[in-house]
């Protein structure tokens, strides 16, 4: 029968297959990819138009002589000492602000979970945490100076405001990634809403406390280095001022001991967020 | 004793999970609820501690209507309802102790539970039941180091340290092999017996149910269409539950398998070929 000798033969005539794609249509998807590319290179056009390859021998040739007049860097022992009397403050004002910062992520972070807080909670945090995401630290830091001046606290303040959108949005999934079935199990057995919390909520999200508070005790560290420089305390304070007084060598160890710090606190955070994960 | 009068849950999809169950569980006696995949097992039970809020009818647990009960009353009278989860559902990362202790989270402060400060006669009890379940010496390990098996048993000894009126168990054998299976449904009807309460197990195994059970119900597409002894749970019982046929389209097809040669009841059921696909 003809069925029997159909059966590896193509008898439909449906043989063209392809991969659904995201966008709808062939078409559309084919009409963005030529959008973005045409963008990109109007991009690279209109920004690059002023540019001439004897303009950029030159700016290499300056490059070169501004690194040369860094090495060897400055060790007279007066701002060696500055150096590190900087970097401690630098490195206070990263610890204090990560501590202050952690403290107020943890609430938004808890409201800012699906799986735990009630709609227009929910609503609210998610809100507070894209509204603190959504602006540079700079621009934080340079509001903070106009309020409490010129200094370390500025700095803090500045740090601190960066940290709860970061943590807190990082936190709020981790929250919201536990197993909700040891939850239920909890309140199955009449807990209350606050036990259900310490019991089976904070066993779960624990290391991804202390994992995420370490990773961004690191990035808070190297924001404080750069934060400085519009006054906010800090290295960049000192970084600031010897680029202002041509004193390159002096610029050369500044960033030399932020390289070294910057590093250390990497290499130690990348040690305990292993060891605890 | 646990009565249900006319349980409904229609969730927000408007799934109708469970239509009006109505049945009461006593003594210690071992109930088996049985049926298809979806047929609102789970529901039925989770509605019972209100896990899942019921959308209608009433849940009395001895004489009192819990769906009656505002949030606090209903975290009180959930002391004397223990539940065994399919997926044991322990705190993974907290040692086998604190998992058990967590039964007696109702009876203490918020501060003690967050010293875990349980008053020692809470962990004596809890120390008894862990060498009941087989868990002797245990105690310091945490949960993620247990086997499937181990981990069901602190999940039933976490159920009993409650001292509940009732125990609840939501597919407690289907994550275990075979072995673990028969061990956890001695460990439950053991209990039933020595602490004299009744259980409710949800189960998609029906031998396991048969074996252990004094009373079958079936549940098929949300409604109670069996409920009796599992002595009277028959192939036409069976076919009722998983297949939803009515009684009458189940007699005509045993008419004619009695016409291939069966003699009595019996028989004819095992001889049914259809059985095998159960």
């Amino acid at each position: 029968m003809a069925t029997q000798d159909g059966a590896s033969e193509v008898t439909t005539g449906n043989g063209d297959w392809q991969r659904p794609t995201a966008f709808r249509s062939q078409r559309l998807k084919w009409g963005v990819y030529g959008g973005a590319t045409l963008f990109v290179l109007w991009s690279i056009v209109s920004l690059l138009s002023g540019v001439t390859l004897p303009r950029v021998l030159i700016g290499v040739q300056n490059g070169v002589l501004l690194v040369e007049s860094m090495v060897p860097p400055d060790t007279s022992s007066a701002n060696l000492e500055r150096v590190s009397r900087y970097m401690v403050e630098t490195i206070a004002m990263a610890f204090v602000a990560t501590f202050t910062g952690v403290l107020i992520s943890v609430p938004v972070a808890v409201g800012a979970a699906e799986n735990l807080a009630p709609k227009p909670l929910y609503y609210l945090n998610r809100g507070i945490i894209s509204i603190t995401r959504s602006i540079d630290e700079l621009i934080i830091a340079i509001i903070a100076v106009k309020a409490v001046g010129v200094g370390p606290l500025a700095g803090i303040i500045a740090i601190s405001y960066l940290t709860i959108g970061f943590f807190s949005k990082l936190f709020a999934e981790d929250i919201e990634d536990i197993d909700m079935g040891a939850k239920s199990a909890i309140e199955a057995s009449g807990a209350s809403r606050f036990q259900t919390f310490v019991y089976a909520v904070i066993p779960q999200v624990a290391p991804r406390f202390i994992g995420l508070t370490v990773y961004r005790w690191d990035i808070n560290i190297r924001s404080s280095t750069i934060i400085g420089i519009v006054g906010a305390g800090g290295i960049g304070t000192l970084l600031m001022r010897s680029f202002d007084r041509y004193e390159y060598d002096f610029a050369g160890t500044i960033l030399v001991a932020i390289i070294v710090v910057v590093l250390a606190g990497e290499l130690f955070s990348a040690y305990v967020r292993r060891r605890v994960q | 004793m646990l009565e249900t009068i006319d349980l409904r849950k229609v969730y927000s999809t408007g799934d109708e999970a469970v239509s009006g169950v109505s049945t009461t569980v006593e003594g210690n006696e071992i109930v088996a609820m049985i049926g298809p995949s979806g047929a609102g097992k789970s529901t039925f039970i989770r509605c019972i501690n209100r896990l899942t809020e019921p959308t209608e009818g009433e849940v009395r647990l001895d004489g009192e209507d819990l769906t009656a009960l505002a949030d606090d009353e209903m975290k009180a009278a959930r002391r004397n309802i223990g539940m065994v989860f399919q997926e044991y559902n322990l705190v993974e990362r907290l040692t086998v102790m604190e998992n058990v202790l967590s039964g007696r989270l109702g009876y203490v402060s918020n501060w003690a539970a967050l010293r875990r400060n349980f008053p020692p006669e809470d962990v004596e009890r809890a120390y008894d039941i862990l060498e009941t379940v087989g868990l002797a010496d245990m105690e310091n390990k945490r949960a993620d180091e247990l086997s499937g098996g181990q981990r069901q048993r602190v999940g039933i000894a976490r159920a009993v340290v409650q001292e509940p009126t009732i125990l609840l168990a939501d597919e407690p054998t289907s994550s275990l092999d075979p072995d673990s299976s028969h061990a956890v449904m001695e460990l439950l009807t053991a209990i039933a017996e020595e602490r004299n309460i009744p259980i409710i197990i949800n189960i998609h195994e029906v031998p396991l149910a048969v074996e252990y059970a004094d009373r079958i119900l079936g549940l098929h597409d949300g409604e109670l269409v069996f409920d009796g002894p599992t002595d009277d749970l028959d192939k036409n019982a069976k076919d009722v539950i998983y297949r939803g046929e009515a009684i009458a389209a189940s007699t005509a097809d045993r008419d004619t398998t009695s016409q291939s040669g069966g003699t009595d009841d019996t028989e004819r059921v095992v001889d049914t070929p259809s059985l095998t696909g159960d």
